[in-house]
């Protein structure tokens, strides 16, 4: 009766999405074929016994699943968004009483013979319930009590998923202040965010490399003191008015800094750290008594800005030091650099770059990788599933996957922003906000470039509750896309 | 509002950028892991890959009537895998293997320290004992159910079928880092030929060797042949050698230097091949084989009598008489002397002062008497006028220069280049030698005694038997080699090719009948004998730091001579002592092919003849 009124579900229902999905499905499966293949025992795919038999299970199921939501109503999401987060909020808690420990992670509950993990399925819950709650009419991001409240929504899954020993999951949380973004949130917010992984990343990796070959020098230190300086003067170029003496304050502080490098390579070797944080000082006492003078509280921010990035990047050793678990400090110092070890915890990530590497252009082909299948590489078949791509298929199957998920993670943009209401749009960027973090975490940890955080690679990595978990993430928002032409409608 | 709505939606480019940058990064990231990198890919393949070699037999060595003296034969190391011998009963395994707890623990230890044992890991074979034999393996292998994580290896080492032929035949030992840099075929724990003919023909014995390719896991746990073996390569076999040695004159020949510091070389001269080298003080080839072999060799580099110098080819000694037969083929060559010229000798050389002493013999005398009854005078007077002929020769320098190159012609003062490892070349002095030596003045007569191959003359044992290969050829020698044949493979044609002297073969003729006259009534008239023709000469060399070197030169039969020969035994007084004798024993047993009864008493006699007292070496290793 309905599809006579709008146009069918499979009219509406946005094929390139589904069509993106299919391959990322299939190639996955054969990642997890190539991943779990033995040479011992050619075994048939389709075994269950195999992990590759077990995914086609997982694959047929999700397949059903979205079948199932595709043709459920799509308001009835909205309605029921806040029982599902209360829900879930519930089973989170009381999984880590419920679960046993597997590999040190609470995050797992048996029923039957299989187990699932909660936390994967949490986060569309959570999605539905930010989008519900921003959707409502007088939400407003800049009201410090919406934006409060928003963020308490996020970060309390958060915080039930650390409990339960799994950082992993609980990070994913922290793309939801994407979405925000786009949603009003402040751009210095997310952009002092990232300035602090970068002042993190490099303080710590540099510290004691020399910079120029001046043995005084520590490049880390160095070089943050000069990312706050640039800082400062960009936000003074686009927060304040232009005026002269600002340019000269600009000036002054990169001559400054050039001039004490060269005094410090060719007369006398010396700290330039301390001058740098001379320069901080002057220019941050300037701002503030700018912004006194004028009245004008930008000056302000920036020297605040100031103060807290050096304040940051001073403490970040205690944190490293103090305040990270051993493993956790351990993967960190790997991943910079900073231990060399390669049987200890940098070897996951040396075997996953040998893996890659060695697949060359076109790859060693189907089933035909060495690393992978002689268990060179571990988590071979979950999170480091990306190398039985490198490897099998190279740097051609590589960059096809990759340009996959970077055109789901457009679409879903395209998707987002085509939605009428605030309700489809929020929940469409946090989907794509989801999928764009994990795809960063996990293959940028395969390849060496970010911390090894054990979350999945969406589509690829072995288990059901992953697979699930996305396949709903991404279904819904498909249903409630279809819903976008009877909503025009009315 | 709506301006605020539109300012936001921007907002999507920057989220869509991000994704753009973050996915391009990784490509980027991608491109130089995968595409611009190959260590990668090797490392990938030293992971996964185990290349297992297949080595390929030996081949083995006969002498020149087929005898066989070098075979493989299988020995046994013991294999451990640490993670799979717990619960072994340690005491019974030591008893198996004849041990000590004490021995067993040290080597666990030496095997689990990863800096000496760079390649170990707990789930594979490492190596327990190495060249055990059948014998020694027996009681263990009896019993290796008792023992789980414990594994026997075969290997394949040589095993020499006679204790003789030491120096010639060498011995393989495992390549050491200096064969590993020079040659990449090598790898650690390889075998490579050390010494002798096992050394100088390696790359014919040794084979090209096979390859499998396995695979292995991140345990070292071997999972199947990578692609059915279809990258695999069989190793192709050592080619056999056969040696002109004949082994029943080699042993002759050790049995007669017992108890004597010296050698014995004997060369066919139309073919150049050498027909035995004994170099005395010798010792059995199987010590140098199996467990034993480190500390036999310590043994034996400690003899004060030097055991492992192989004195034919090494041992550079003042030829003596042996040497006048060179001195006078240049001579009647120059036209210094003819035939019939004739030098006085009242009881040695005198002139100006300068007295070379002679034993009494009738004078004057022509150059075949001189030869026979070895005569310094007659060399000394022909010497003293080849230098002193300024006609020919504008200076002294030009003489002993022309003087020079006809020793170089006949095989002296180089290398002959046999095809044994460390072959000395020897001395003859050339001019600008005597003129550093004194000062630019010198004449023919300051150097005389170079006529009588003593003073700065030196010559290994091989260039004297050479010398009487050449005699016995008149005029020429072919270089002189122990390998006369490898299958399929051509000889070096150095050892085909005829090599002519600067001297005439009607001179040479001369120089056979002195030397034949010195059989008959001269010097060597113990080597004397109605079976055959023999020609020789005596060599008395004199030996400051001690007594005179007793040496023999000569060949037989005097037409078409099958065998030439030198004796030299360091300290054995008169060159008839033991030089004639030994040489005339040794030429009978290679022409007739056996001693005649009285011969062999002869021989038993100089066999317990001791110079010094030897010790003796045998293989106290397996059998």
């Amino acid at each position: 009766m309905k599809s006579n009124k709008t146009p069918g579900i499979l009219q509406s229902l946005d094929w390139f999405t589904i069509i993106i999905y299919i391959a990322l499905l299939a190639m996955g499966w054969m990642s997890i074929c190539g991943a779990s293949y033995d040479f011992d025992q050619a075994g048939n795919f389709l075994d269950f016994s195999t992990r590759s038999g077990m995914q086609i299970v997982w694959i047929a199921s999700s397949l059903v699943l979205g079948t199932v939501i595709l043709s459920t109503d799509d308001r009835w999401f909205e309605s029921l968004s806040y029982i599902i987060y209360i829900g879930f909020l519930v089973l989170l808690f009381v999984t880590p009483l419920l679960a046993r420990d597997i590999k040190g992670s609470m995050s797992w509950i048996k029923i039957g013979t299989f187990s699932i993990q909660p936390a994967e399925f949490a986060k569309f819950g959570t999605a539905l319930c930010v989008a519900k709650l921003m959707g409502t009419y007088d939400f407003n991001m800049s009201k410090w009590k919406d934006f409060i409240l928003c963020s308490l929504v996020i970060l309390i899954p958060m915080a039930l998923i650390i409990k339960q020993k799994e950082t992993g999951s609980a990070l994913v949380y922290l793309s939801f202040f994407l979405m925000m973004y786009r949603q009003g949130m402040p751009g210095c917010i997310l952009f002092t965010g990232v300035a602090a992984v970068a002042y993190f990343v490099v303080g710590i990796r540099f510290a004691d490399a020399p910079l120029w070959e001046i043995p005084v020098i520590s490049m880390g230190k160095s070089v943050v003191l000069f990312l706050v300086q640039l800082f400062m003067c960009g936000m003074l170029y686009i927060y304040t008015p232009r005026t002269p003496s600002m340019y000269k304050l600009a000036g002054y502080s990169i001559a400054a800094t050039a001039a004490a490098l060269l005094l410090s390579k060719f007369v006398y070797p010396f700290d330039i750290a301390w001058v740098q944080l001379g320069i901080c000082a002057y220019t941050v006492l300037y701002l503030l008594y700018v912004s006194l003078r004028d009245r004008l509280i930008n000056y302000f921010y920036i020297a605040l800005f100031a103060i807290g990035s050096v304040s940051f990047f001073y403490s970040t050793n205690y944190v490293l030091n103090n305040v990270l678990e051993p493993h956790q400090q351990t993967r960190i110092r790997v991943l910079l650099g900073l231990e060399d070890d390669p049987r200890g915890a940098g070897y996951n990530v040396i075997q996953a770059k040998i893996a890659i590497g060695s697949g060359g252009l076109q790859g060693k082909g189907f089933l035909n990788g060495t690393q992978t299948k002689l268990k060179y590489v571990p988590e071979q078949d979950t999170d480091f599933i990306f190398c039985t791509v490198g490897e099998e298929e190279g740097f051609i199957g590589c960059t096809i996957v990759l340009t996959l998920f970077l055109c789901l993670i457009l679409r879903l943009i395209h998707l987002a922003e085509r939605q009428p209401y605030v309700f489809g749009r929020v929940y469409g960027y946090c989907v794509m906000s989801v999928f764009l973090f994990h795809v960063f975490i996990n293959v940028g940890m395969v390849l060496g470039l970010t911390p090894v955080i054990g979350i999945p690679l969406p589509f690829f990595s072995y288990g059901g509750s992953s697979l699930w978990g996305f396949t709903i993430l991404l279904f819904i928002m498909l249903r409630i896309d279809i819903g976008r032409n009877r909503l025009k409608r009315k | 509002m709506s301006n605020q709505e539109y300012q936001l939606e921007k907002r999507k480019y920057v989220l869509g950028g991000v994704a753009i940058c973050i996915i391009l990064v990784f490509i980027v990231r991608l491109f130089f892991l995968q595409l611009m990198s190959e260590d990668f890919k090797q490392n990938a393949d030293s992971n996964a890959f185990l290349k297992r070699v297949q080595y390929p037999a030996r081949g083995a060595i006969t002498d020149r009537n087929g005898d066989l003296l070098v075979y493989n034969q299988p020995a046994f190391d013991i294999m451990v895998v640490m993670t799979e011998q717990k619960g072994v009963d340690t005491l019974d395994l030591c008893r198996c293997l004849g041990i000590t707890p004490q021995q067993y623990e040290k080597r666990m230890e030496e095997i689990k320290n990863r800096r000496r044992n760079p390649g170990y890991s707990p789930y594979t074979q490492q190596l327990f004992m190495n060249q055990l034999s059948v014998s020694e393996i027996s009681s263990f292998q009896e019993k290796m159910f008792l023992f789980p994580g414990f594994y026997i290896q075969k290997r394949s080492i040589r095993q020499y079928q006679y204790p003789y032929a030491a120096h010639v035949l060498g011995d393989v030992g495992e390549a050491d880092p200096d064969d590993i840099e020079a040659d990449k075929y090598y790898q650690r724990g390889d075998y490579i030929g050390k010494q002798g003919v096992e050394r100088s023909y390696e790359t014919a014995l040794r084979g090209i060797k096979g390859s499998e390719i396995l695979l292995r896991d991140a345990r070292g746990r071997i999972k199947g042949k990578y692609q059915n073996g279809k990258f695999d390569q069989a190793p192709i076999p050592g080619r056999n050698l056969t040696l002109s040695i004949d082994i029943k004159l080699q042993a002759l020949g050790e049995r007669l230097m017992k108890g004597k510091r010296g050698s014995i070389v004997a060369i066919e001269p139309s073919t150049g091949e050498i027909l035995c080298m004994v170099s005395s003080p010798t010792y059995d080839p199987r010590m140098t084989v199996g467990r034993q072999r480190g500390k036999n060799h310590l043994l034996l580099s400690r003899d004060p009598n030097k055991p492992l110098l192989n004195r034919s080819i090494m041992g550079q000694y003042p030829p003596g008489s042996t040497f006048k037969t060179s001195q006078a083929l240049t001579f009647l060559q120059e036209g210094i002397i003819t035939p019939s010229t004739a030098f006085p000798c009242t009881h040695g050389f005198h002139f100006r002062g300068l007295t070379v002493g002679c034993h009494p013999h009738g004078a004057p005398i022509p150059v075949i008497p001189a030869i026979g009854t070895s005569c310094n005078s007659f060399f000394c007077w022909g010497l003293y006028y080849m230098f002193g002929n300024r006609k020919k020769y504008p200076t002294v320098q030009d003489a002993m220069t022309r003087w020079k190159d006809y020793m170089v012609s006949m095989g002296f003062g180089y290398k002959l280049g046999v095809d044994l490892p460390g072959e000395k070349r020897g001395l003859i002095p050339n001019a600008p030698f005597y003129d550093k030596a004194y000062r630019g003045s010198w004449n023919g007569l300051t150097v005389i005694s170079i006529s009588i191959g003593q003073g700065e003359v030196n010559l290994t044992p091989l260039q004297i038997a050479n010398l009487g290969a050449t005699i016995a050829n008149r005029g020429y020698y072919i270089t002189p080699h122990i390998v006369k044949e490898i299958q399929g493979e051509k000889l070096d044609t150095a050892y085909t090719r005829k090599n002519w002297t600067m001297t005439e073969p009607k001179h040479y003729e001369t120089v056979v009948q002195g030397m034949r006259k010195a059989v008959v009534d001269g010097t060597c008239r113990g080597a004397n004998t109605t079976m055959y023709e023999v020609c020789g000469k005596t060599g008395t060399a004199q030996n400051p730091h001690g007594k005179d070197h007793s040496a023999f030169m000569g060949f037989a039969p005097m037409e078409n001579p099958q065998i030439a020969i030198c004796v030299y035994v360091e300290n054995g007084e008169w060159g008839a002592t033991y030089g004639v004798p030994l040489g005339a024993l040794m030429m009978e047993q290679y022409i007739n092919g056996k001693l005649s009864p009285a011969s062999m008493e002869k021989a038993a006699l100089f066999e317990n003849r001791h110079i010094y007292t030897p010790t003796i070496y045998t293989a106290n290793e397996i059998k």
